[in-house]
């Protein structure tokens, strides 16, 4: 085949179709955009973690405990690395004097020069150098919690019983994203105080960490490997600088895969678009494929001269798209903002521009070659007979080919992203069913229109109408493209109202919406009747012991490390248990297998969660044995519960019968129900007063934490989805622009009929209203059944969804679909008919 | 040996669930530099009988020999690649790619056999016709005579055996007519081509040495025409 004619060919035809063809591509030019732009974003961030992965750890080495270590391993631990810094964390309710503000918050007593690495940014910088030589009692506060309790430094903030000067605001601490202060916000004092505050009790959750530095070019992996089997023994969790970054790296790949799923969306959107649009140009060009067929032109050498000309397009389409994206980039470590462990430095990514080109490039191709192939059949024929349409009536078994190829290419971009089999499945899938559907509703809606034609309405109405169902109409791929953007909004949308209603609604009616922990047992009284005195309700008073798993049917964490038969993960041995003590179940429970905890014939029988018996592969009757602050105790597998975790409310993975650990050191978890915020701080502002130590966390803090990290991943994913609506808007644009060359001679007629420039308005404007209001309103129902499957399967909570934004959704979308058709409709409305007549035709 | 020899050609269409036979077993053979013309009134199946001549169509029974080729034997590609060995066709229409100049549209036969110096070929041609300096025009830019005098070009670039001519003055006016006429039988004279020529315009049937007359699908004369230009 001689293919320099081809390329010759295919540019020659394309002369005069060149303008057209580029607006068919550029609905994938966004698509290609998001897409070059998540992955370069994705390339750069992991440079940067790797940059600065000593920054992430703030240190060479971190080791971290919550049970104290033997006297040996801490002798130990005080001997590794040139310099070593200590830290001591635990959750407290901490209150500012001066405003009376009280809220729960992560204190740590720092000694040492921590960060080793990276810079710990605080206003004024000077603070950090008073902070560490720890002469008086000062505290470093993060910047949210200042501005949430109204505090600024200069003042006070009273931890338990000691107060502390707020010498610095924290704006970044090394490793930590800015969204952790949003959901933790950290109080940093010196540690020497921190044994006065009273609030370092037995029974509190503190945790215990070291910082090390480690003199340069020192393997730390390696020269800390010896002491991994005394680290897991005494339940010291290691942390290196590789091993953050692999962390790091990992979840933030994941992340970014999972947001190039979206921009693919959007770029499979233009696809649609793009196979639409080649559709329509086949159909123009048949009459010179068939003269080419006549002169001696294969059916072959016809089609490749399209398909070259749509592949020249997609690589200029994927090129643009690459360019525009790679510009994208580079805001979007402002986008992601509050996540982001480290400052990502953005340059241009190769490995993402040439990925994101050969995919686009392939994907048009794929697309294109749908409706290209019919050029194959074109009889010579149509140059003696211009009616002739037998040959394009038949069916081609390589559509199907094409079809599967399509489908091919989802599920193994899917899977190359993701690296998970089932997902790609799923997301194909999920793809293949939306798009279903809507084109369903689309087909469905032409049927309408056809089936019940209102013939006595205005000539306006049943001009637009009929418009919807004649041939060549767009209506089948408008109401897909539009539909589909106005279902991913409108998703966002309800998921998040969703989300948020089940942390509401987890707290509804008498449910307990505030919780009080860290009681100490000769607390409990004097907080009960603190609560009661503010005439609040009790409603539950939970005793919590805190355990570890010493081993499982007799065999203990070497011995199951070292048997390959053996499935029980590891963490099973050195996580900590917080276990209570009852013999009934609670509300939240259900009895799945087995009996509730019991006692008989001197034995212990221990009901465990089944999620979690599951984990463990653990079954009824398997021996557990408990190491409870030194004292061992057996226990046997009795039963299994199934719980809901989403209440406000304690739930426990072991329960133990009543009458084992009465004696054993504990605190209690109480909880209540407020009326209202006022009511909350007045007990919080009484505890911290009476019972520093104890902590309270309530459904008002949940919720707004909630609503500020939703709000933050919904700025991420409405960023991605409007990559798909303005790739909607494209396809509805191009197709308008196609339509415009169907329907000129029409409306030109219409005009030298003598119809007014206000009736062609009128119909073009109630031709598109109708497309953009019935394709928002698909999408919408998509969306709302979508959301509504979740909320009954998935969260289990009443469906209500939030009718105002759906409202804005469909008006926005009505509205711009009519502008869009009016504005590429202009040259109709405003010019003379033979003005139009003689540049068209 | 005969260029073109129709045996017992019949076409039946699918119309409307039943079915229409448009050719009636016709029978007729050519021989090389034959002129030969089709007449007969709208719908008796002329257009029919050259598409199948042609090559454009396949019969529903009896056979088509071109060039001893037999036609219906032939895949659609391989007949393409026959027409463009041995087939030349002027239409009413004229049927010029209209994103392609003139000089291209004359190039293209030639291209598609992958002769070298398709271009030289295709501008001396236009000179033949009287366009050679309109190569670089469209299509649109040209009137309708000049539009059929490149799709003579283009008919003879590929020095056909046989040129195939479905009303050529059909879109033209009567001067128009009668100089591209003069041309046609001009250059088919000058390269010894057989003419097979579709036409209600008897006058024009009458240039041509052979005339058959079609009526519902079936030859009613064949006459030997005695003067011929």
């Amino acid at each position: 085949m001689n293919f320099s004619w081809l390329f010759r060919m295919a540019w020659r035809d394309s002369r005069r179709s060149r303008q057209r063809l580029l607006l068919f591509m550029s609905a994938i030019v966004l698509g290609i955009a998001a897409l070059v732009a998540i992955n370069s974003f994705g390339d750069n961030l992991t440079r940067s973690i790797d940059e600065q992965a000593r920054e992430l750890l703030g240190a060479d080495l971190t080791l971290s405990w919550s049970r104290p270590p033997s006297a040996k391993t801490q002798q130990l631990v005080k001997t590794l690395g040139r310099d070593r810094a200590y830290e001591v964390s635990f959750a407290s309710l901490v209150s500012i004097p001066k405003t009376g503000g009280v809220r729960l918050a992560q204190v740590k007593g720092l000694e040492g020069n921590f960060p080793y690495y990276g810079t710990w940014e605080v206003e004024p910088a000077s603070a950090v150098q008073t902070f560490r030589q720890a002469q008086s009692r000062i505290a470093l506060v993060d910047d949210g919690l200042l501005v949430q309790l109204g505090a600024q430094p200069g003042d006070s903030v009273r931890l338990g019983n000691l107060s502390f000067l707020i010498a610095g605001r924290v704006t970044k601490t090394p490793g930590q994203a800015a969204i952790a202060a949003t959901v933790a916000p950290t109080v940093f004092v010196p540690n020497q105080f921190l044994a006065g505050t009273g609030l370092l009790q037995r029974g509190s959750r503190i945790a215990y960490k070291y910082y090390y530095q480690f003199t340069p070019g020192t393997d730390v992996g390696a020269s800390i490997k010896k002491y991994e089997s005394v680290f897991d023994k005494e339940g010291i969790n290691a942390d290196t600088v590789a091993d953050r970054k692999r962390q790091t790296g990992r979840s933030f790949a994941d992340l970014t895969k999972y947001m190039s799923l979206v921009a693919f969306v959007a770029l499979l959107l233009g696809c649609v678009g793009v196979a639409s649009a080649v559709q329509l140009y086949v159909k123009e060009k048949i009459t010179s494929v068939a003269i080419l067929r006549t002169l001696g032109a294969s059916g072959r050498q016809a089609l490749l001269i399209y398909l070259v000309q749509t592949a020249l397009m997609g690589l200029i389409g994927a090129t643009v798209g690459a360019i525009i994206g790679s510009a994208i980039q580079l805001v979007l470590p402002q986008v992601f903002g509050r996540f982001l462990p480290v400052s990502v430095d953005t340059t241009l990514s190769g490995p993402a521009i040439l990925g994101g080109i050969g995919t686009g490039l392939l994907i048009s191709i794929l697309f294109a070659l749908m409706p290209l192939l019919a050029i194959r059949n074109v009889s010579p024929l149509r140059t003696l007979r211009t009616s002739y349409e037998d040959d394009l009536s038949g069916r081609d078994p390589l559509r199907w080919l094409v079809y599967l190829l399509v489908v091919g290419f989802i599920v193994g971009f899917a899977y190359w992203q993701t690296n998970n089999l089932m997902l790609a499945l799923g997301f194909t899938g999920g793809l293949t069913v939306a798009f279903g559907i809507l084109t369903l509703l689309g087909l469905g809606l032409i049927w309408l229109v056809r089936s019940f034609f209102p013939a006595s309405w205005s000539y306006v109405w049943r001009q637009s109408l009929a418009n919807l169902y004649r041939p060549n109409n767009q209506t089948l791929i408008l109401v897909t493209a539009i539909g589909l953007g106005a279902f991913l909004i409108a998703t966002l949308y309800l998921t998040q109202g969703l989300l948020l209603g089940r942390v509401e609604l987890s707290a509804s009616g008498n449910q307990p919406n505030m919780v009080l922990f860290d009681i100490q047992k000769e607390q409990i009284g004097g907080v009960r009747s603190l609560v009661q005195q503010q005439r609040l309700p009790v409603l539950q008073d939970v005793p919590v012991v805190t355990m570890r798993l010493t081993d499982i049917n007799g065999k203990h964490p070497d011995v199951t490390k070292k048997d390959t038969t053996q499935k029980t993960p590891s963490w099973a041995f050195t996580r900590e248990y917080r276990v209570t003590y009852r013999d009934t179940l609670i509300s939240s429970e259900k009895l799945a297998a087995g009996k509730m905890p019991y006692q008989a014939n001197g034995n212990i029988y221990v009901s465990i969660e089944k999620d979690f018996l599951d984990r463990l592969h653990l079954k009824l009757g398997d021996t557990l044995n408990f190491n409870v602050q030194g004292m061992l105790i057996p226990t046997i597998v009795g039963g299994t519960r199934e719980v809901e975790w989403n209440r406000v409310q304690t739930n426990f993975v072991v329960v133990f019968p009543a009458g084992v650990l009465e004696q054993a050191p504990q605190f209690h978890v109480l909880m209540t129900r407020v009326p209202d915020n006022k009511t909350s701080a007045v007990l919080q502002r009484d505890l911290v007063n009476r019972f520093p130590n104890v902590s309270a966390i309530d459904l008002g803090l949940i919720l707004k934490t909630v609503d500020e990290i939703l709000g933050q991943v919904s700025f991420v994913i409405q960023f991605m989805a409007l990559f798909s609506i303005l790739t909607g808007l494209l396809v509805l644009g191009s197709s308008v622009v196609i339509s415009k060359y169907q329907r000129m001679r029409e409306s030109v007629l219409l005009r030298t009929l003598g119809a007014s420039r206000s009736q062609i308005l009128r119909i073009t404007a109630l031709e598109y209203g109708l497309l953009g209001f019935l394709a928002a309103l698909s999408g919408i129902l998509l969306s709302v059944v979508g959301t509504w499957a979740l909320a009954q399967f998935v969260f289990d909570v009443p469906y209500r969804p939030d009718i105002v934004p759906l409202l804005v959704v469909t008006v926005v979308v009505t509205g711009l679909t009519i502008l869009i058709g009016l504005f590429n409709s202009r040259d109709v409305l405003v010019r003379s008919p033979l003005e139009i007549l003689r540049s068209e035709v | 040996m005969s260029i073109l020899r129709v045996e017992n050609l019949t076409k039946t269409y699918q119309s409307g669930g039943r079915e229409l036979t448009v050719l009636h077993g016709v029978n007729f053979s050519l021989e090389p530099g034959d002129t030969f013309s089709i007449v007969g009134p709208s719908g008796s199946g002329k257009t029919t009988l050259l598409g199948l001549c042609a090559g454009l169509d396949h019969a529903s029974s009896g056979s088509v020999y071109l060039n001893d080729i037999q036609l219906d034997k032939l895949s659609e590609d391989e007949r393409a690649a026959v027409r463009n060995q041995y087939v030349g066709f002027i239409f009413q229409n004229f049927q010029l790619l209209p994103t392609l100049t003139a000089l291209e549209n004359v190039m293209i036969p030639l291209e598609l056999r992958g002769e070298k110096g398709a271009q030289k070929t295709a501008q001396s041609l236009l000179e033949r016709v009287g366009l050679g300096s309109r190569g670089h025009h469209y299509p649109t830019q040209l009137s309708g005579g000049e539009q059929q005098r490149v799709s003579l070009a283009r008919a003879f670039a590929n020095r056909p055996k046989l040129l195939f001519a479905d009303e050529p003055t059909g879109n033209l006016d009567t001067d128009t007519s009668a100089t591209v006429i003069d041309l046609l039988f001009e250059l088919n004279r000058e390269a010894g081509t057989t003419l097979v020529l579709v036409t209600h315009d008897l006058d024009l049937a009458a240039k041509t040495q052979r005339v058959i007359r079609i009526k519902g699908g079936t030859v009613v004369s064949d006459t030997q025409v005695a003067t011929s230009i």
